[in-house]
């Protein structure tokens, strides 16, 4: 188990928390919630250890796409960069559809 | 005056090789247990001799006796075989009976062949297609002895090969009509066949197997292993492509992501009120996952390379939409299979290992010689197409008065592999195998110029509409994820690219990633299959998880 801390230059702020996706093989749970920061922490919990890398590329493309501004918790259990893609990208667009 | 030619040598020589095994055949019936005789026989060192095998059926008991056969009296023949699937397909070269291969297809086999030309044991002719392995046998590659299985025969030698007829019409032809010999394996003999698929004046050996011949359920696939990326992944196609190209013929490569397409068209396609609009013509094997789209009215029709294990008498039910012979049961003919695949389709979508970043794509990876099948007649564009349907002509380029439609070749993959390594790579693996193997050329699957569309689980990148390579480049990294591809992806090109339609995530093509859930799909698992089949269709035992 690793221990991960991202900060990411932000412009578009949430209103309010989401909640996607199960800690579960293969998958991850993202949590965000509204922050008074001026930019988006990210606070990672990863079952697989050695991906910071991959972790900081998954997260900066994700940012570059969609800069939302919040505090990130995310708890991952060895989804791979398409998955956490994919549970970031649902929890925008969650807030972008209410 | 010269002295005249004999014209029929090959007819005397077959007739002198047929007469030594006269005394062990009753008519054209040989006894089981004399199988090694006749074949010792038969074949002559350096013939050209073609075993039946494609990625489903194989002759298996005839490869085993081939095997056992005496390399003092038999070898150094050149084998022709659309499938390298069984081990004793390459125990023939260690042992010397076999030289040389000319090949399609090398999957479960793929790792040894790699291995077997590094060390010499093995020399390739060539890697084909499976179309272009079969036209090849009526030209330069034209067999002395054929070696095939048919499910029953009669006792004049007429065959019945029914769902399984795959490859057996087209070898036998190459060699009935060539003075070639044709040696069947048979499951069964019978006073009457079903019906005849192959007549018996095209068959000159008949030989009752030991066992029926191996026969793999290749295109089953169970919904429960269908991903939730894979179901984004059809979404995406559904509208980004199908709904998209008004595409109504298609072949779908064997794979979970053209799985989920299948269970999605009749709950999110029918959302999307595109049933009777899209696709009601298809080129594939009877997979099982496409009984739901079936049975909710979906397809019109469905003509298949081969037959699928428990297919049978659910595809027997439904002679409307399958091909179906007089006695009931069904036809497959891969040779008319890839034909159509290559001539008569709007779209093919299939699957790979690796692409590169300019949209090349192979199956072929480090020590991997796995070969292609039918891929890349599906896979390609053929330039002799003349017809035109709406899907061909919304890929003409408005620029040229002598413009022409494309066929629309489509990868679906997701950025990094099963086996966590990146589908996307600058480099594919299959340029150093050509090396280590001393082919002549890269094997590539599916070329750029060919693909139209990849899809990845970031988006649709729609390259038939780049103009220029960096262009090309561009709209493969801006949905090639965290691979060293995609990591090359800057952000103002991105928008560039979204902007003028050549990439398209799914937000822009009103996909919800949210409604992207296994509940979407019409079947879950394979119960839900055979209840949607009413009970007719009968999943192998390895398929079964309830009694």
């Amino acid at each position: 188990m690793e221990k991960l801390h991202f900060n990411y230059a932000a412009t578009e702020k949430i209103a309010h928390p989401v909640h996607i996706g199960v800690v579960a093989s293969g998958d991850l749970e993202v949590i965000m919630k509204p922050t008074t920061n001026s930019e988006s922490t990210l606070d990672i919990v990863t079952g697989s250890d050695g991906f910071k890398e991959v972790w900081g590329n998954v997260l900066t493309r994700f940012f570059d796409r969609y800069p939302l501004l919040a505090d990130f918790e995310i708890n991952d259990f060895g989804a791979t960069p398409g998955v956490v893609n994919l549970r970031l990208t649902q929890a925008m667009e969650a807030l972008k559809n209410e | 005056m010269s002295e005249a030619r004999n014209w029929a040598t090959h007819r005397e020589a077959k007739a002198e090789k047929l007469s030594s095994v006269a005394s062990l055949l009753n008519g054209k019936l040989a006894k089981t247990s004399d199988a090694k005789a006749i074949l010792e026989n038969l074949i002559a060192p350096g013939d050209k001799v073609v075993l039946e095998g494609d990625n489903q059926k194989q002759a298996s008991f005839l490869s085993k006796v081939l095997a056992s056969v005496d390399p003092a009296r038999v070898h150094d023949l050149h084998m022709i075989m659309s499938s390298i699937s069984r081990p004793e397909h390459l125990d023939i070269f260690e042992d010397g009976i076999a030289s040389k291969m000319d090949f399609s297809f090398a999957g479960p086999q793929s790792t040894r062949v790699s291995q077997m030309i590094a060390d010499g044991s093995l020399q390739v002719g060539d890697i084909h297609t499976y179309l272009e392995l079969y036209a090849r046998m009526f030209v330069d590659l034209i067999p002395n002895v054929v070696l095939v299985a048919a499910d029953k025969v009669d006792r004049d030698g007429n065959l019945y090969t029914g769902n399984n007829t795959e490859e057996t019409p087209v070898i036998v032809e190459s060699a009935a009509f060539h003075d070639g010999i044709v040696i069947v394996q048979a499951n069964e003999i019978v006073d009457k066949v079903p019906r005849v698929d192959i007549p018996a004046d095209w068959v000159d050996v008949v030989i009752p197997a030991d066992e029926p011949y191996q026969l793999e359920p290749l295109f089953t696939r169970d919904p429960q292993n269908i991903t939730e990326l894979q179901i984004l992944m059809g979404m995406m196609a559904i509208r980004g492509i199908y709904e998209k190209h008004n595409v109504q013929s298609v072949n779908h490569g064997v794979g979970f992501n053209t799985a989920a397409i299948e269970l999605l068209l009749p709950t999110y396609g029918e959302q999307l009120g595109l049933k009777g609009k899209i696709v009601p013509n298809w080129e594939v094997n009877p997979t099982p996952t496409l009984i739901p789209a079936i049975e909710s009215g979906w397809v019109q029709s469905i003509h298949s390379f081969g037959g699928e294990v428990g297919m049978e008498q659910y595809i027997a039910a439904r002679p409307d939409i399958f091909f179906v012979g007089p006695d009931g049961s069904m036809r497959s003919n891969r040779a008319f299979g890839q034909m159509a695949g290559q001539y008569a389709l709007d779209m093919f979508v299939g699957s790979t290992l690796q692409i590169d970043q300019y949209g090349n794509s192979s199956t072929v990876t480090n020590g991997r010689l796995s070969g292609f099948g039918g891929a890349p007649n599906m896979g390609s564009n053929p330039t002799g197409r003349r017809h035109s349907t709406p899907a061909w002509q919304s890929l003409r380029p408005d620029n040229d008065p002598l413009g022409k439609g494309q066929k629309l070749v489509v990868q679906m993959v997701e950025t990094f592999g099963s086996n966590k390594r990146p589908v996307f790579v600058d480099s594919l693996d299959a340029v150093e195998v050509r090396k280590e193997a001393k082919l002549q050329n890269v094997p590539i699957m599916i070329y750029s110029e060919d693909t139209t569309h990849i899809v990845t689980e970031e988006g649709i990148a729609y390259l038939y509409k780049t103009s220029s390579m960096a262009e090309r480049q561009a709209a493969i990294e801006a949905i090639a994820g965290v691979t060293p591809v995609g990591l090359r992806s800057n952000p103002a090109q991105v928008a560039d690219l979204r902007a003028r339609g050549i990439v398209a995530f799914p937000e822009d093509l009103g996909v919800n990633r949210n409604q992207a859930t296994r509940s979407l799909l019409a079947a879950q698992n394979m119960e839900d299959l055979v209840k949607w089949s009413k009970g007719l269709y009968n999943p192998p035992a390895k398929f079964r998880s309830w009694s």
